[in-house]
């Protein structure tokens, strides 16, 4: 498992209350830093029209989506409110300035 | 059996008079009503902003037809009586019915006084008493013509003020040298007739009609030294008198009016008589306190309740929005009299009190009021006011030493102080209610209590009541709070910006205790546009709160790619910007290209890796931003005007590309879409923009408040000017208050709605000094603003925002 931990840049690429976006062969991955500079990631789509995640406005520990402003958690990637959905979340970490995903899931399943 | 009560009239005395008895007395009495007027009770004092437009006959009215049905009353509209049988005990309509009565109250309010000059039953001569006189003015109205008021008191001058507020040119004649000189002493009348003439009407004071002349209808009037003032409408307002034909007829006894004794009744122990009709102890009333009050007497005599009505001492408010007035007393100079006058003319304030024996006998306030109700009620309790004579003019808050909050003000009065002088509450009436029945809000307290439900005027005083009572409850005026975030409002927060200077947005929250650590997506574009239009220059712009299209420059689609629109100044592009967009599209494989509604061309499907490379090649040929994607100028659409049509009067073109120029960058709280047309036939659809012009031969009428999205509306005018630069100088200052005073997402209409027409005009068109301020402050803000952000971009700026965090594809793919 640790082998699929791959640092993909340092914590101050993201602006505070930002998201940046990693490209993988399955769709992009929306890299969030809160306020207080916690770090989650997402599949880059809202579970309700596909929107891109990632340019939504960060507060607190939710994004919302550009397109037609659902609420999503960062934490859980379920959509808060009456809403419902949910979005693939990925395991992230900090280290030493280092944010690293865990592409294991990102990866294309091989039987 | 029940008794049967007939009313004769139906306004506003016998309407408060019915509510009293049904109150007291259900089921006394079968009631029917003959009213002349073919309609319900309406709020007679609420005509005048119904003729300005502020307000519509809907929301005046005061029991609307069910109101009638729920009590069983029976309600004759438009049937007028024309004989009354004081022996048989029976009245007869000029429409045959005969109904016959145990008591009858006769309401038949007043007639306008009509001046006995020739001409005066010419067509296009109106008076100023009903709805239908109003609909008359509204009508004569949209001709945009002249109107000459003929009376320089209150009535005249609402009217006068409604039909400049309707677009007509007006002159108000008065024959005494003052305006209102029954309420106001000569110094205030003349500050008066200040304000009155800056809202562009005419006053000529000591003028004698002499004629009204015309033809078929009005033409002119004509003053006794020889001066012809040109009318398309008379409109009479010097006064009024009672009407008392039908007691007269009767038999009753009448002088001025139908006289009463301190219980209503006329001579004719069965008949009453109420409201503007009756005489009282040698007094006729034509305000609505005295005649709620006679209403209450005679509601109490009618179930037998012992009552006496002691006449009324009368206090008078102008109802012209933006001209605040108070008056009450009595203010003749006499040598037993003293007075204390308090004069700021660079502020236009005005307090004088004219004092007797150290008691107050007479108040006129003018520019500032807030203290009218607290002398006013000293006035009336004759109260010694000696030991407070060296601060008395400053009003309430002084007295004691130190400065009293406005609540605690309130709360220092007597429980009988009279909050609402229309509907005659108190004080003690107004907190009682509020604790018995656990009011929440002033529409709460009007409909229970009535204070504040006539002119509105006393509006301020009960929010402090409720304020007083129920504390940090009590959300003045039920404001909707910005978001979850806060209980604060939209107003509220830009006002504690200011007052509190807050300059960024972890400070706002830390000092509003907002309630989230950061907020949310709809507080923090608000807050980012309010601190950036409050400190231009001063405050760092927090991208991280702008919605993404503010933060790329671009409009996101629904699949996450971006559309690009450039500007073209005033809708103009030439051979070298088109080729410029027709590379761009080759270079960048942009799938779709289209004209906006506002005259550009949109580049669709943008990739946003794209967006700084697509912006380089734009910039090169001479283009910028087009902002269509924000809160911002959007567009000025033109047509060609004196360039190439036939029909135009003005180079609309010209002046759609100098105000965009101008224009551009600024943020504002919602989209700004304008437009120029070079002539009426209006090519350009100025008339449903937030902001439009029509050139004409003899300048530019500017338009604003138009819509043509989710509401339709076409726009108000502003005004008219004769040259571009006012034209553009006026604009600026428009956008500017809105910037000021529009809350996030509101579009200049509903602002213009809510914070009301009159008061954007009289800043930005009235009073040249506060239009230049605003233009100013606009110019400062655009020094920081007009940016080109796709520049800056395609030089760099936010690169992060560009491009992937990181691209594993690649990676992935060799593994």
């Amino acid at each position: 498992m640790s082998d699929t931990w791959i640092d993909i840049g340092g914590i101050d690429e993201i602006p505070q209350k930002g998201s940046r976006v990693v490209k993988t062969v399955s769709g992009d991955v929306a890299v969030f830093r809160t306020s207080g500079d916690t770090v989650f990631a997402l599949r880059d789509r809202c579970p309700h029209k596909g929107g891109p995640l990632s340019q939504g406005i960060v507060h607190g520990t939710s994004v919302t989506c550009p397109l037609h402003n659902w609420v999503i958690g960062l934490d859980s990637g379920s959509a808060q409110g009456n809403d419902k959905g949910c979005t693939r979340r990925f395991p992230v970490k900090v280290e030493a300035g280092r944010i690293y995903l865990d592409v294991a899931l990102a990866l294309p399943r091989v039987a | 059996m029940r008794q049967k009560l007939v009313i004769i009239g139906n306004g506003m005395a016998p309407g408060r008079m019915l509510e009293n008895l049904l109150e007291a007395a259900p089921d006394a009495y079968e009631v029917t009503i003959f009213n002349a007027e073919p309609r319900v009770n309406y709020d007679r004092i609420m005509l005048s902003p119904v003729l300005s437009g502020e307000k519509t006959f809907e929301e005046i009215v005061i029991h609307g037809d069910g109101w009638y049905i729920k009590h069983g009353i029976t309600l004759y509209k438009g049937c007028k009586i024309k004989a009354i049988d004081r022996a048989a005990k029976t009245v007869t309509s000029d429409t045959g019915i005969v109904e016959s009565y145990d008591k009858l109250v006769i309401a038949t309010g007043s007639v306008p006084f009509i001046i006995p000059v020739p001409g005066n039953d010419m067509a296009g001569v109106l008076t100023y008493r009903d709805l239908d006189d109003v609909n008359a003015m509204m009508i004569a109205a949209k001709s945009r013509g002249n109107a000459v008021v003929i009376g320089g008191g209150l009535l005249g001058l609402e009217a006068a003020a409604g039909l400049a507020e309707q677009g007509m040119k007006v002159t108000v004649i008065h024959i005494m040298p003052t305006l209102m000189e029954r309420q106001l002493d000569p110094a205030a009348g003349h500050l008066l007739k200040k304000a009155v003439e800056e809202r562009g009407i005419t006053v000529l004071n000591g003028a004698n009609t002499k004629a009204i002349t015309g033809t078929i209808r009005v033409e002119a009037v004509e003053l006794a030294d020889g001066t012809i003032v040109p009318a398309d409408i008379v409109v009479m307002a010097v006064g009024i008198r009672p009407n008392s034909a039908l007691g007269k007829e009767s038999g009753l006894e009448v002088k001025r009016g139908i006289v009463v004794d301190d219980q209503m009744r006329t001579s004719d122990p069965d008949v009453f008589a109420l409201g503007e009709c009756a005489e009282h102890r040698g007094m006729v009333y034509g305000l609505v306190a005295p005649l709620y009050e006679m209403a209450g007497i005679l509601a109490k005599t009618l179930v037998a309740e012992p009552a006496a009505y002691a006449g009324s001492v009368t206090a008078t408010k102008l109802k012209v929005t933006g001209i605040n007035l108070f008056s009450a007393g009595d203010f003749a100079e006499g040598e037993d009299r003293e007075e204390i006058v308090l004069r700021d003319a660079r502020q236009g304030i005005y307090k004088r009190l004219v004092l007797k024996n150290n008691r107050i006998v007479g108040a006129v306030l003018y520019g500032e009021t807030t203290d009218g109700a607290w002398f006013f009620d000293m006035l009336k309790r004759s109260i010694d006011i000696s030991e407070m004579r060296d601060t008395l003019i400053f009003g309430q808050s002084y007295q004691g030493g130190t400065p009293l909050d406005p609540t605690a003000a309130v709360a220092a009065l007597p429980d009988d102080a009279e909050i609402c002088g229309c509907n005659g509450i108190c004080k003690g009436k107004i907190t009682g209610a509020i604790e018995k029945l656990g009011l929440k809000n002033v529409d709460d307290v009007r409909s229970h209590t009535k204070a504040s439900a006539s002119c509105g005027s006393c509006t301020g005083l009960v929010e402090q009541l409720l304020k007083g009572k129920l504390g940090d409850a009590f959300n003045p005026s039920a404001i909707q709070p910005m978001c979850g975030c806060t209980d604060l409002g939209h107003d509220d927060v830009r006002r504690l910006i200011v007052a509190k200077s807050i300059k960024n947005i972890p400070a706002l929250m830390q000092e509003l205790n907002w309630k989230t650590s950061c907020g949310c997506a709809k507080c923090r574009p608000a807050l980012n546009y309010y601190l950036l239009a409050t400190w231009p220059g001063d405050y760092v712009d927090d991208s991280q709160s702008r919605f993404i299209n503010e933060r790329v420059h671009a409009n996101i689609q629904k699949d996450g790619t971006y559309s690009v629109v450039p500007r073209m100044w005033g809708g103009v592009t030439s051979a070298k910007e088109l080729r410029a967009i027709a590379d761009v599209v080759d270079k960048f494989a942009i799938p779709s290209v289209k004209c906006t509604g506002g005259q550009r061309i949109d580049l669709l499907g943008v990739k946003k890796d794209d967006l700084p490379a697509v912006w380089s090649d734009l910039n090169a040929a001479g283009m910028v931003s087009g902002h269509a994607y924000g809160k911002a100028l959007r567009t000025v659409k033109t047509c060609v005007g004196t360039d190439w049509c036939r029909f135009g009067t003005q180079d609309s073109t010209g002046l759609g590309i100098k105000l965009e120029k101008f224009m551009w960058g600024s943020w504002t709280p919602a989209k700004v879409k304008m437009a120029v047309s070079g002539c009426p036939r209006n090519c350009a659809e100025a008339t449903c923009k937030d902001v439009g012009v029509i050139c004409v031969d003899s300048g530019y009428e500017i338009h604003f408040a138009g819509a043509a999205g989710l509401d339709i509306k076409g726009t108000e005018v502003l005004g008219h000017v004769k040259t571009e630069e006012e034209a553009i100088e006026v604009i600026a200052a428009l956008v500017q208050l809105y910037r000021e005073q529009g809350r996030y997402l509101e579009r200049i209409y509903k602002w213009a709605k809510r914070v009301g027409s009159t008061s954007i005009k009289a800043a930005v068109l009235v009073d040249v000094w506060k239009r230049k301020a605003l233009y100013e402050r606009f110019v400062l803000a655009q020094s920081f603003l007009q940016k080109d952000p796709w520049e800056e971009r395609a030089k760099g700026v936010a690169s992060h925002e560009f491009r992937p965090m990181a691209d594993l594809t690649f990676k992935q793919a060799a593994e």
